[in-house]
């Protein structure tokens, strides 16, 4: 099993919004054993899979150039439980960004419900921890977060003909 | 139009309500954001855009938690204690709060206890102030 809990991205508006979908299948084991025998998505898992759809936005800001975690879950407010069989959408809007961190409010859908209000800081962490050092490479962001958005960085590049 | 310095405390109220999860009622003015409020240090990055937002300001790094240049100084910090020179410098950087009781002892360590609910109403208004 992969660590992933989005599938594929409906849209990217660089340094702005983006939205993602998951499908919840019967088939996968975590959605039977966190209640047994009352399969649903685990609410850590949708905060998870907001998480990557509001990191990548953030990341994607300044090209990928910077090692983005989570440093905070500012706000999660779930309103309804997700069950197999259900496509939830991730929507996340990048509120504000510096050189040290970013800001994302988000809340997730199924069909036209909303069953979660998700708020994030990331952090940039090469500018905070006192200095402390990383490895060079973007451990963040691997090929894996990389083919999730290779078909809008063709767009992108197809429009500013870069 | 000009905010008074009721109003622009009752917004920083709310800032901190939200990016702190603690009650109005204990974002008194006297509050440390750090002891009696619980911010860590990401916090601080997230009470600079809230603030940023909810006033229509620009708040530069390091203009309101200003320390990371002072601990960075050998000149300014001897045996875990701020110098008459960093004393200076932090009158010069930190105008909105007030060290009068920290300079008898300044104390790196309780340099935390600087950041108040009041001084970021300080820091607010003298923004908004140049800003008009």
């Amino acid at each position: 099993m992969r660590w992933i809990w989005i599938d594929k991205f409906l849209e990217f508006k660089s340094g702005e919004s983006a939205v993602a979908v998951k499908n919840v299948t019967l088939a996968e084991e975590h959605v039977h054993d966190y209640v047994p025998g009352y399969p649903i998505h685990p609410e850590c898992l949708m905060i998870e899979g907001m998480a990557q759809t509001a990191g990548i936005l953030v990341g994607e800001a300044r090209n990928f150039s910077e090692k983005v975690i989570l440093a905070k879950v500012s706000r999660a407010a779930f309103f309804d439980v997700v069950r197999p069989g259900d496509t939830i959408k991730f929507h996340a809007q990048l509120e504000s960004i510096s050189g040290e961190a970013a800001g994302t409010t988000g809340k997730i859908t199924c069909e036209d419900k909303v069953v979660a209000e998700i708020d994030m800081m990331f952090s940039h962490i090469d500018r905070n921890l006192a200095g402390k050092r990383f490895p060079e490479e973007n451990f963040v962001f691997t090929d894996t977060f990389d083919a999730l958005i290779s078909g809008f960085r063709n767009q992108k590049a197809a429009e500013t003909g870069k | 139009m000009t905010m008074t310095r009721e109003q622009v405390l009752s917004k920083i109220q709310e800032v901190l309500v939200d990016a702190l999860g603690v009650d109005d009622d204990d974002v008194t003015p006297d509050a440390t954001l750090m002891s009696d409020l619980g911010a860590e240090s990401i916090d601080f990055l997230d009470i600079v855009f809230r603030l940023e937002k909810a006033f229509g300001i620009r708040i530069p790094r390091e203009e309101l938690f200003p320390t990371e240049s002072l601990m960075n100084n050998k000149e300014f910090i001897q045996n875990g204690k701020l110098t008459s020179k960093g004393l200076d410098e932090m009158r010069k950087l930190m105008p909105h709060t007030d060290l009068s009781k920290f300079a008898k002892d300044p104390d790196i360590n309780k340099i935390g206890d600087l950041f108040t609910v009041s001084a970021l109403v300080n820091y607010v208004e003298t923004k908004l102030k140049n800003a008009a």
